[in-house]
């Protein structure tokens, strides 16, 4: 009954979610508040209603109720509890039942942060919402339902790909939903702007936190995807430029971008056209890359579903609100109020610079993974488009952004001074080449282009200090003043300082990857394999059993030079229900370092090929995109999201009613 | 029953929900002239705090206050809203009220009726392991065997109860599979050992493969009496084109076996079938009297056997037009009626035999 009631609360969200879509926008359009604040109710029954479908999910995948076809294709009884919950995600259908929740659980938040939002912006934004929530409820339902029965039941399930089972994946896409599917209310506020004619500083402050938020958790979600790929997948890579990882890029590159000219918008009201199509174009981006992953077009780990009539439905919703918004925003942009004019070396011009390009960074990306797709489908050619050509466009691209980066950091608004900004950044820029020749000089003979990137990393983490630095201590004297200014600073700039720290620490961990080695060999117990400056000793080999599979592990020590370090453990394991192979890697984290060991096929002599690898610095990458985060996390914190929560002005009875419609 | 009340209670409440909003009373204005004006406050607030952390220069500031005042003053000339109550809002939200009580249940009954199935019950694993064994299908059964194997797959025994099961469930792979893991744990019988041959050699096709054979090598090792894998090493002879060698092995096997042992009948109809596709093979070479009379004694010997019981439908098809086109039609018309009884119980039997007996002219006088 549980399953039933799910499934039926599901339906009825799509009744709700289609109310929604409607009642607010006529009431925006008539200026009616009873019928705008329908959907606030709305979007609240909404969320609760996907929630108590997903909670029947859940509890039919721990209840392992194999009358239901996606437990049985996705779940097993042996498995642990934790892996039963992450099943629920792992597949196609819950994934997409988890999506709509996620969506849902933003209109809700939108629904009750009254004090931020104007009630007309609000009711705009929920309705443009519910129509995104209508398109994704009716996809569920009506091409993927999770709850479809299966009677009999079978006895056992199929038990979940084994590559997923694994705490990472647990994570990685409630992460990456929420980052999606958060910028899906920026989109909404987009649209609902346009239709409603007015966008303004107001516009710009209400977005910014969701965007900030959506941001933070498309950090996090693609920081932890990369680790997964990094230590799941057994070769110690951690980004492959696959279309499917492309497609978590873009979103985030544009959502950078977007958070840029957020700023700009809501201090000096300019750049709104730029910054209403940058909101639209995330979200579409979100939209390509769930299109991608769930077409069918590709094949790999991400891709769920190869059935053709979900691809054009997806296509559908894509073409529905990617065209439809631009053909909105074609019609209504010329309206807007276009914001003042500012001189180009000023801190909203060195934005400007960021936003060109990192759109064109996004560019670069996004011809890289669809041009073989829209190539293998007009002439059948398959050509691969892999990280050769993301070499050479992306990353120059990047880096003179990130060369300019500390400079427009301490650029003031409306004029700035350029000369004053270039001394400012003077010294953090002495810094990074400094340690650039002195990495040169230390690793002679080694690559040639790592140590300027290990340069720039230390100039970008250096320019945010000493930008702070300069901020806390400039007229004042004494370490009380400096402290009370530190206190008084606002918590955008300790998180816009945080930010770009974290932009120069992945930057120097990824540099450091040109001096990762890699040595193989098959060893028996007590032989000895080195790699950089690991060497690490196979102990023993020994067969395990876990819950739903066997595994053979093999156990090392660790050395480091004559350093002995704790002992780590590889191993092969296979996944009994579908008869799969996985490497679970052994990693032993030294300092910012990893060696990573990884086991290959037993040799019939009883030896064992063992990979290892020196990754140095490597903790550094996604350090980096968690110190990213925290920043982000505390823009969000910054006093005047709070402050600006306009006090609740009784409505004064306004003036000259309009005669009756 | 009890479900649809629940899913009434839940459309009701749905619909209350975005109902309460529509009769909350007096109909307002929007707000927003006071938003924005506490918004502009706190933003020349913002400036004067930049202005002191000299993030921006005076004129600067002057001007951004400027923007900002321009700013506040477009907004509250912007938006004069209409108030009260008035007929038009009251017909509005009549009309939405209409749109949340007739959508949210329709669209809901139209979805989950279409997709949904109210009348199933929910079947958690725990429960069902719960009900009682005797009432337990089968298949779970199998699937607690399953389970106890991939946690204990050392247990020999557990293997070799459930390989058979596989072989009667057609699931060769499984069972091949089984029946190894029984010989690898202390099970090794010449009965496990056969078992893998025959799971095999059905996994193949039928063909008695090399792998196959060396497991009914292995069985005899342990049994040289071993009827099945005597059996299916006979029938690889037939396959390597060893007739006589095939028929000479089966022949020992029944001679050695007690009458009534239960594979008996399947040995000799494998043989009695070996021996006729042998002599047909001969009968060709023979001259043309004696080969009609070799046919005769082999259309009479599956006569005799068909009449003594069992047949299928291709064997009195065969039978039948065997007896027409020797001439014999008033055999053919008995074999025909014989058929039919025999066969009543299959469904495509009286039409397969009607065709025949129409292909062959062989009018039935009426019963």
């Amino acid at each position: 009954m549980i399953v039933e009631i799910g499934h039926f609360a599901l339906a009825l969200a799509l009744g709700v979610a289609v109310v929604q879509s409607l009642v607010p926008l006529w009431g925006v359009a008539r200026h009616d508040r009873a019928l705008a604040s329908v959907g606030s109710a709305a979007a609240v029954t909404c969320f609760l209603l996907v929630a108590l479908a997903f909670a029947a999910l859940v509890t039919s995948y721990v209840r392992s109720d194999f009358s239901v076809e996606n437990v049985v294709a996705n779940s097993h009884s042996t498995q642990p509890l934790i892996y039963k919950l992450t099943s629920v995600w792992g597949n196609h259908e819950g994934s997409m039942l988890l999506w709509v929740l996620i969506l849902t659980l933003f209109g809700a938040l939108v629904a009750l942060s009254r004090r931020s939002l104007p009630l007309r912006l609000r009711a705009g934004t929920l309705a443009a919402q519910g129509m995104v929530t209508v398109a994704f409820l009716a996809f569920t339902l009506l091409t993927s339902n999770p709850f479809r029965r299966l009677v009999p039941a079978p006895p056992e399930g199929q038990d979940l790909n084994p590559i997923l089972q694994d705490l990472g994946l647990a994570i990685h896409p409630p992460l990456l939903y929420v980052g999606y599917v958060g910028f899906s209310i920026t989109y909404a506020f987009a649209v609902a702007a346009l239709i409603d004619g007015r966008i303004d500083a107001v516009w710009a402050r209400a977005v910014r936190p969701w965007t900030l938020l959506a941001w933070v958790f498309l950090t996090l979600g693609i920081a932890m995807g990369s680790y997964w790929a990094y230590y799941e997948l057994g070769w110690g890579g951690w980004w492959f430029w696959d279309p499917v990882e492309n497609a978590s890029l873009m979103p985030w590159l544009a959502g950078t971008a977007l958070i840029h000219s957020t700023v700009v918008m809501e201090k000096r009201d300019a750049l709104k056209v730029w910054t209403i199509l940058l909101a639209i174009l995330t979200f579409s981006l979100s939209l390509l890359g769930t299109f991608i992953v769930r077409s069918g077009v590709l094949t790999s780990v991400h891709s769920f579903a190869t059935d053709p009539a979900r691809g054009l439905f997806i296509l559908m919703i894509l073409v529905f609100f990617v065209g439809g918004s631009l053909a909105l925003f074609a019609w209504r942009a010329p309206l807007l109020r276009q914001g003042g004019l500012f001189a180009p070396v000023s801190r909203e011009g060195a934005l400007v610079v960021n936003n060109v390009f990192i759109a064109t960074a996004c560019a670069t990306v996004f011809i890289g993974t669809l041009y073989p797709l829209v190539l293998e489908m007009v002439t059948g050619d398959k050509i691969s488009v892999g990280p050769p050509f993301f070499n050479a466009t992306f990353i120059p691209v990047l880096v003179p952004l990130l060369l300019v980066l500390p400079l427009g950091q301490s650029l003031a608004w409306k004029r700035g001074d350029l000369l004053g900004a270039a001394q400012r950044s003077l010294a953090a820029f002495g810094l990074g080449i400094l340690v650039a020749l002195a990495t040169i000089a230390m690793t002679w003979g080694g690559p040639v282009l790592a140590p300027l990137g290990i340069g720039l990393g230390v100039f970008l983490v250096a320019g945010a200090a000493f930008d702070l630095g300069e901020r806390i201590s400039s007229r004042a004297s004494g370490w009380p003043a400096i402290w009370s200014r530190a206190k008084g600073l606002p918590r955008s700039a300790w998180g816009t300082a945080l930010a770009h720290a974290g932009v120069g620490l992945s930057v120097i961990g990824i540099a450091a990857v040109a001096w990762s080695t890699e040595a193989i060999g098959v060893l028996k117990p007590g032989e000895r394999l080195t790699s950089g400056r690991y060497t690490v000793v196979l102990e023993s080999v020994m067969p395990r059993t876990g819950p739903n599979f066997r595994a053979e592990v093999a156990r090392f020590q660790v050395f480091s030079g004559n350093r002995e370090l704790k002992p780590v453990e590889a191993a092969k394991r296979v996944y009994l229900a579908r008869n799969m192979p996985t490497t679970e890697a052994g990693i032993r984290t030294d300092g910012l370092s990893q060696a990573y060991v990884a086991l290959g096929e037993p040799q019939d002599d009883g030896g064992i090929a063992v990979r290892l690898y020196d990754k140095p610095l490597i903790l550094l990458i996604w350090i980096g995109a968690i110190v990213m985060s925290l920043g982000g996390a505390l823009s969000l914190t910054d006093r005047r999201f709070r402050l600006a929560t306009p006090r609740r002005v009784k409505a004064q009875p306004v003036a000259a009613p309009q005669p009756a419609e | 029953m009890l479900i649809w009340i629940i899913f009434a209670v839940m459309t009701g409440v749905s619909v209350f929900a975005l109902l309460w909003p529509l009769g909350r009373g007096r109909s307002l204005a929007f707000a927003d002239v006071g938003d924005a004006t506490s918004l502009y406050r706190a933003q020349l607030g913002e400036i004067d705090r930049d202005l002191a952390r000299r993030l921006i220069g005076p004129v600067e500031a002057e001007a951004a206050r400027a923007e900002a005042a321009r700013r506040l003053l477009r907004a509250s000339g912007d938006d004069a809203a209409p108030a009260g109550e008035t007929e038009s809002s009251l017909r509005r939200r009549r009309a939405s009220s209409a749109l949340a009580l007739s959508c949210v249940p329709l669209l809901a009954l139209l979805v989950y009726g279409a997709y949904g199935s109210p009348a199933k019950p929910d079947q958690p694993l725990a429960a069902r392991l719960q009900a009682d064994p005797s009432r337990q299908d089968f298949a779970l059964a199998l699937a607690r065997i399953e389970t106890h194997l991939a946690a204990n797959p050392s247990d020999g025994k557990g293997w070799s109860v459930i390989a058979p099961v596989y072989m009667r469930l057609n699931r060769h792979d499984d069972a091949a599979t089984a029946f190894a893991a029984a010989i690898r744990h202390g099970e090794a019988s010449a009965q496990a050992y056969a078992g893998l041959g025959e799971a095999r050699a059905l996994a193949a096709g039928g063909v008695v493969t090399a792998a196959a054979r060396e497991s009914f090598a292995g069985a005899l090792r342990v049994d040289p009496k071993n009827a099945r894998a005597r059996f299916f090493l006979a029938i690889g002879q037939e396959q390597d084109g060893d007739a006589p060698g095939a028929i000479a092995s089966l022949r020992a096997l029944l001679d050695e076996s007690a009458a009534d042992a239960p594979w008996t009948q399947t040995v000799r109809q494998r043989l009695a079938r070996l021996e006729a596709e042998t002599n047909a093979g001969g009968i060709a070479a023979l001259p043309p009297a004696e080969q009609q009379a070799a046919i005769r004694g082999m259309v009479e010997g599956l006569s005799a056997r068909l009449k003594a019981g069992g047949g299928t439908l291709p064997e009195w098809m065969r039978l039948i037009r065997s007896q027409a086109i020797l001439g014999d039609k008033a055999a053919a018309r008995e074999s025909l009626a014989l058929a039919r009884e025999r066969l009543s119980q299959e469904a495509t039997a009286a039409a397969a035999l009607d065709a025949l007996a129409g292909e062959l002219a062989l009018k039935e006088t009426a019963p």
